[in-house]
Formats: structure tokens, C-alpha cells, sequence
């Protein structure tokens, strides 16, 4: 069993079941993509494994580290270890980013208020986010902005990756952290991601376009359409959608079901 | 770097706050009200003739005044039950060492003391109706800075008192004022000379600790031209069964070019009745801002006002209202456009949440001849579940052509998307709420000196937890 394991998960959005039942192995040190056209379920995926509350799971179940992610709350599968970068990083006023982050990291590290023990020194704090914010070339005026209020898209994404690096997660998600962006934030971001690669990292990278593996390089490459993986393989599967797209599934999704 | 409000779950208002000392008193007034309970309070303090008629005039203004149809239910109070007046100790501390020791045990517990050391030019502590301790820094007393407490100004300062007391806000102005004006004990005294800034706030804090107690004290400030100063209000009472009722009066006077900041961090037990008429008459080019927060009581019914008398008058009202169970904070704030070029601003957020009601009331009013003034108003209110009640009753009268006047208002609900956000990098619910909500009213937290505004994200995660468990 992978360190990550997803099975025969089932997940209905309203009423109307999105993914059909999809199993997926992560190893630490590994990065899978899972690629897919519009509407085939990608964020139901990532939001369904982070337990989005609108997200029903009709069946199948998350292991990790000897639990069922499927039955903890959100902040706890956080704590565990999992990390879901998101597609619109949501607005909160009056937040600052640095009280986020540093609220975020002090929950992971258990503290709650009483035992100042576990609450991160003020100077590691900022040493720490000193040196993730040079590589993501990002100023110190992000730390006193209400979180993600009058960013841009690539300073919303960038500022996912800082969290990631700041929270040190062991399986990361990220949720088509490519769109919207351009060229130099792609790499910015991308940057970020590959630093962080290693034996202690598994990472499942959801994504429409190829563009970003260009960057961050994918171990396995899963085809998703209408909730279901359609094709599994190495790295050349995504050179092959890049020439063909996913017209092929998409005409005919019976077909792929049956290919499947 | 901003500062993280620590966490303290399991704390809670009736440790923090909500405690009682045995009641001792040197006299305490009968229940309920008549003309007698006023001539005995006037005969206390030893006033002079002038007073006492004021007072008895107030009384009967009181009397014939029908209680407002408007606003919260003000049904339930029983003014018959109510003790008037309650004085605790002799005499007033000029350290705390002069305070009588279980008195002074209540304010360490509440934390003045400390504060006064940390950041404060002058404090006073009123226990029930009197002020028991008083202080001011020597350098802004020769300077000229008067603080006292109201009934000492009254002795020791009779013309600059006679001059303004009641000027800006006349018994008969509504039913709360006319019951201040009869039965008014303690509050501050502030004159501030021609341009003297006093750079560090003055302090006070009001305390109720006996049962069915009723506060009534009573502020004047008197900003002279070009001067300022920030003064800081807070009170707490302890959590009883029954009743008790918190009506003061706070007149404020801005002359021209002068500066008055007034900040109120309101956290009343839930058993008080807070009723409270707060006015200022702001002069050429002078600014008055009221920073008004409320998160206690049972009832409040406050709406700070400024006059803008004279060209270039400016007037800030920033209000904030919490409103959990079995609580109604009927808020907001009115300016008065009397001159040209005058302008106000008046920003109030409120958040009710496991079924309280928070309203905001205000009122634009603009005079013929105020040419070219401009007033703009924005209520945001949040909140946190389907059982509370959020309203909003603004009134503009605007009676000159030239004018810009805007209004906004937002309700809003703390989103799930937000909230999974939040979790999604590890903050419990209950944690991720506090923080919207204290992000919601930031705007008003960054206007407090650091250490409210710490205290303040504290009181509001107090709140939350409350909720949530």
C-alpha cells in the first residue's frame, strides 16, 4: 500500500455523483498529475480529499498514516499532514497574511493558547519566512495584507505555495495552481514546488494544461474524465494529450469508461 | 508585526469579569425613585443651591417623559427596583493604597492598575456611584490639564462647570437624559487648555458591583482651541439575575482647531440595562471622533451624535456591536450638519450571533445653509447563524441642495468557503469564526491603542466560544 492511498472513492456534488470511483496510490517523494478536461471532477477530487463540506462521499475510503482521512474533520486531515492548495484562494478581511500563517503553523504544531512551548519563536518565524519568500519573490509588504484581499492571481497562488512551505505538509494537493497565471509566475511558483521536492513530499498536481509540468516534472501522469481515470502512465501520457487533447474522451466518454 | 490575540478557551466573562465582592457601603439611597432620594443624593455631596433645583427640575422631567416607542424593548426595567445612589468608601484615593483594599483587589483583578503603569497619562476608577481613585500625570496638570472626577470639578472648578455642564445635552433632551440630570453621580471632568496635546490617553472605568445597582455618571469634556485628547472608557459588572440599569450622560465640547478622540470598550454583564446619551458639539475646523465598541449588556441603546457647529467641522463615529444570546445592541451614531463645508463619516459594524439582535439607528441631518457638506455612511453586518437578527434604520434629513451624502450597507454570513479555508491549514472552526469575526471588525480594532485592541480580539474570541460550545 502507498503512503497515500485513495480507494474506490465516490463522491456526489448535489445530488448528481461526480467521481465514479477512483483509486489512486502516492508515495512520499513521488509527484502524480491528474489531468483532466473541464467538469470531470478535479476539484471534487481535491476538495472532497481536504472534506469540503458541500462534497458527499458516496463510498470508498483515504488511507493515510493508518487513517481514513474520510472521517476527520478538515483541520485535522491539515494537521496530519495533507495540504490542498486551491484553485480561488479564498478573501479574509481584515486578516493579515502574517497572523494567518502564523496561526496556521502554530495549530499544526498543537499549540492552543496554554502551552507557549509549541508556539513558534517570533525570530524563527520570521527567518523562516524570509528565506520561502525569496524564492517565491515576494516582498515584506505581503506579510501586513489582509489575506489573499487585492491579489492578484499570482500573488493569490504564490501565496498557496508560501503556506505549503511554511506548513511543511507531507501530501500536497494543488488544485490547478497553474490558471490564470503567466509565464514568470508559472516559474515563480513552480520554483517554490520544486524546492520542497524530496523523499518527505508526495504531490498530487491537478491540472488542465500540460504547461506546468514543463516545471514541475510528474512522476505519473492519471487522465480523469467524467470522474473516472481513463488512462495511468508515465510522463509521456501528458506529451501525448498535449499533441491530441482530451478530445478523444470526451466525444465518447462510454468508450472511455470501457477502456478504463 | 501584528499581534496574535492569545487563546484562552475555557475562560470565560463570569471569571474575568463577572465576579462580585461583598457589598459595603458608608450610604446607600433606598430603592426606587422620588424627589426625596434626589435631595439626599444633592445633600451627600453637599452641592450648591443651583444643582439641587437642576436635579429636581430633571426629576420631574423624568416623570412626565414617556419612556421611547423606538429602539429595544425597554419594557422589562423596573424603575422602582433600582438603588440610585451607593457610595462605598469616604474619601477618594490618590494612590491605590488610599483605595479601601477589597475595592482596589476588584481593579487589579480588572487589570487598571497595570494599564495606568504601561500606557495611561491619567485614570479613574468609579466604583458604583463614586469615583474612588483618581490620577493624573504632574506635568499635564501644569500644563493646566484638568481631570477630575465630576462631582470634585463641580467644587473646585464652579464657573468653568456652570459654564458648559448641560449645555449640550438639556435634561428634557429624552427620558434617559432627564433620569441622568436627576440622580448624575461621578464621571469625568476634562478641561484641556488652548493647544495643549495630551498625547497619552486619559482613562476610565466604570464598575457596577451591588445588585439592582443604577450607574448614572455623568462626563463633560472641554477641548479648547487647538488642543487635544483621547480618552478611553470601560466598564464590567458582575453577572446577577436581576437588573440593573447604566445611564450616563457625556457631554463634549470641540472649539475650534481642537481635537477630541472618545473610545468606549462597553462589556457589561448581560443583566445591565445600558442607556446612554453621548453629544458633542464640535466648533471650526475641530474633529470629534467617537470610537464606539459594545459587546455587553443586555440592552444598549446608544447613539454618540456630533454637532458640526462651524465651517470645517468634522465629525467620525466608528461603531462596533456584538450581539450574542438574549442581547440587543441598538447602535449607531448621528451628525448634525448645522454649518457649510462641515463633514461626517459614521462606519458601523455589527455581528449578532446564537440569536442576538444588533440594529443600526442613525441619523444625517443637514441645515439650510450648510452648503458643501458632505457626510457618508456604511453599515456591515455579519451573521454567524440563521437565528440572529441583524436591522438597520438610518434617517437623513437633508434640507440644503448643495450636499454629498452616500450611504452603504452590506449584510453579510461568515462563508463556508472561508471557514474551509481556514481549516484547510489547521484552525478548528471555532478558531477560523474568531478570526473572520475579528478580521470583520479590524477597521475598528486598529483605530484602539494596542493593548485594547488586544484585549478587544480577546473579548470577541471570549464571545465566540460561547457560542460554539
Amino acid at each position: 500500500m502507498a503512503d497515500f492511498q485513495i480507494e474506490d472513492l465516490r463522491v456526489s456534488v448535489e445530488g448528481r455523483e461526480i467521481l465514479k470511483g477512483i483509486s489512486l496510490g502516492i508515495d512520499k517523494g513521488e509527484v502524480h498529475a491528474v489531468m483532466g478536461p473541464n467538469g470531470s471532477g478535479k476539484s471534487t477530487l481535491s476538495h472532497t480529499l481536504m472534506g469540503h463540506p458541500n462534497y458527499k462521499v458516496l463510498g470508498g475510503r483515504v488511507l493515510f498514516k493508518d487513517r481514513n482521512l474520510l472521517e476527520m474533520p478538515t483541520e485535522q486531515r491539515a494537521r496530519l499532514g495533507v495540504f490542498l492548495a486551491l484553485q480561488y484562494p479564498v478573501v479574509v478581511p481584515g486578516i493579515t497574511m502574517s497572523n494567518f500563517l502564523r496561526t496556521a503553523l502554530n495549530a499544526k504544531r498543537g499549540y492552543d493558547g496554554k502551552d507557549k512551548s509549541k508556539a513558534i519563536a517570533p525570530k524563527k518565524f520570521r527567518a523562516l519566512l524570509k528565506s520561502e519568500m525569496g524564492v517565491l519573490h515576494m516582498d515584506d509588504s505581503f506579510l501586513s495584507r489582509y489575506v489573499n484581499e487585492g491579489f492578484s492571481g499570482g500573488e493569490k497562488k504564490r501565496a498557496e505555495i508560501l503556506q505549503m512551505a511554511v506548513l511543511k505538509p507531507e501530501i500536497a494537493i494543488l488544485d490547478e495552481t497553474d490558471s490564470g497565471l503567466d509565464i514568470d509566475s508559472i516559474k515563480f511558483v513552480s520554483e517554490g514546488v520544486n524546492r520542497m521536492r524530496g523523499p518527505e513530499l508526495g504531490i498530487l498536481l491537478i491540472t488542465h494544461y500540460t504547461r506546468i509540468l514543463e516545471f514541475v516534472r510528474p512522476d505519473f501522469v492519471h487522465v480523469l474524465v467524467d470522474g473516472q481515470f481513463v488512462l495511468s502512465g508515465g510522463p509521456e501520457v501528458a506529451s501525448g494529450l498535449e499533441k491530441t487533447g482530451y478530445a478523444e474522451w470526451v466525444k465518447e466518454p462510454q468508450a472511455a469508461a470501457q477502456e478504463a | 508585526m501584528a499581534i496574535v490575540p492569545k487563546i484562552d478557551v475555557g475562560d470565560n466573562y463570569k471569571e474575568k469579569y463577572g465576579f462580585f465582592d461583598p457589598e459595603k457601603y458608608v450610604f446607600k439611597a433606598k430603592r426606587g425613585l422620588n424627589e426625596e432620594v434626589v435631595r439626599e443624593i444633592s445633600w451627600m455631596k453637599n452641592e450648591p443651591e443651583w444643582m439641587t433645583s437642576f436635579r429636581l427640575r430633571a426629576l420631574k422631567v423624568f416623570f412626565k417623559k414617556e419612556m421611547p416607542t423606538w429602539g429595544a424593548d425597554l419594557s422589562k426595567i423596573d424603575f422602582d427596583n433600582i438603588y440610585y445612589y451607593l457610595k462605598s468608601t469616604e474619601k477618594q484615593g490618590k494612590t491605590w493604597e488610599d483605595v479601601p483594599a477589597d475595592i482596589k483587589r476588584t481593579f487589579d483583578r480588572l487589570g487598571v492598575p497595570e494599564a495606568e503603569k504601561k500606557f495611561l497619562a491619567g485614570v479613574a476608577a468609579q466604583y458604583e456611584s463614586e469615583v474612588v481613585y483618581h490620577s493624573l500625570h504632574k506635568e499635564l496638570e501644569s500644563r493646566g490639564v484638568i481631570f477630575l472626577d465630576t462631582d470634585t470639578a463641580l467644587r473646585e472648578h464652579p464657573d468653568l462647570f456652570k459654564e458648559y455642564f448641560g449645555t449640550v445635552i438639556p435634561p428634557a433632551d429624552n427620558k434617559m437624559s432627564a433620569l441622568n440630570s436627576a440622580v448624575w453621580s461621578g464621571g469625568s471632568f476634562i478641561y484641556v487648555p488652548k493647544g495643549v496635546k495630551v498625547e497619552i490617553p486619559l482613562q476610565a472605568y466604570f464598575r457596577i458591583n451591588a445588585e439592582n445597582m443604577g450607574q448614572f455618571e455623568r462626563t463633560l469634556i472641554i477641548c479648547d482651541e487647538g488642543s487635544f485628547v483621547h480618552y478611553i472608557e470601560g466598564c464590567t459588572a458582575p453577572i446577577y439575575t436581576t437588573d440593573s440599569l447604566h445611564s450616563a450622560v457625556v457631554e463634549i465640547i470641540v472649539k475650534r482647531g481642537a481635537r477630541c478622540r472618545y473610545t468606549t470598550v462597553q462589556n457589561w454583564s448581560t443583566n445591565v440595562f445600558n442607556l446612554v446619551t453621548k453629544r458633542a458639539m464640535a466648533y471650526g475646523d475641530a474633529t470629534m471622533e467617537w470610537v464606539d465598541g459594545n459587546l455587553g449588556s443586555q440592552i444598549t441603546m446608544k447613539y454618540p451624535s456630533i454637532y458640526l457647529m462651524e465651517p470645517g467641522a468634522k465629525g467620525d463615529v466608528l461603531s462596533v456591536a456584538f450581539a450574542g444570546k438574549g442581547q440587543h445592541q441598538d447602535a449607531g451614531g448621528k451628525a448634525v450638519h448645522v454649518a457649510p463645508n462641515t463633514s461626517s463619516n459614521i462606519v458601523s459594524k455589527s455581528i449578532s450571533k446564537a440569536g442576538g439582535r444588533t440594529s443600526y439607528r442613525g441619523l444625517i441631518k443637514v441645515y439650510p445653509g450648510a452648503r458643501n457638506s458632505r457626510s457618508f455612511v456604511r453599515c456591515d453586518a455579519l451573521l454567524l447563524d440563521e437565528n440572529s437578527r441583524s436591522d438597520t434604520y438610518p434617517t437623513t434629513e437633508v434640507d440644503e441642495e448643495q450636499v454629498k451624502i452616500g450611504h452603504e450597507a452590506t449584510v453579510s454570513k461568515v462563508s463556508d468557503e472561508q471557514l474551509f479555508y481556514l481549516q484547510s491549514r489547521g484552525i478548528t472552526r471555532a478558531e477560523a469564526e474568531t478570526m473572520i469575526v475579528n478580521g470583520f471588525i479590524e477597521p475598528f480594532t486598529k483605530e484602539l491603542p494596542i493593548e485594547y485592541a488586544v484585549e478587544l480580539n480577546r473579548l470577541i474570541q471570549l464571545e465566540m466560544i460561547g457560542s460554539v460550545g
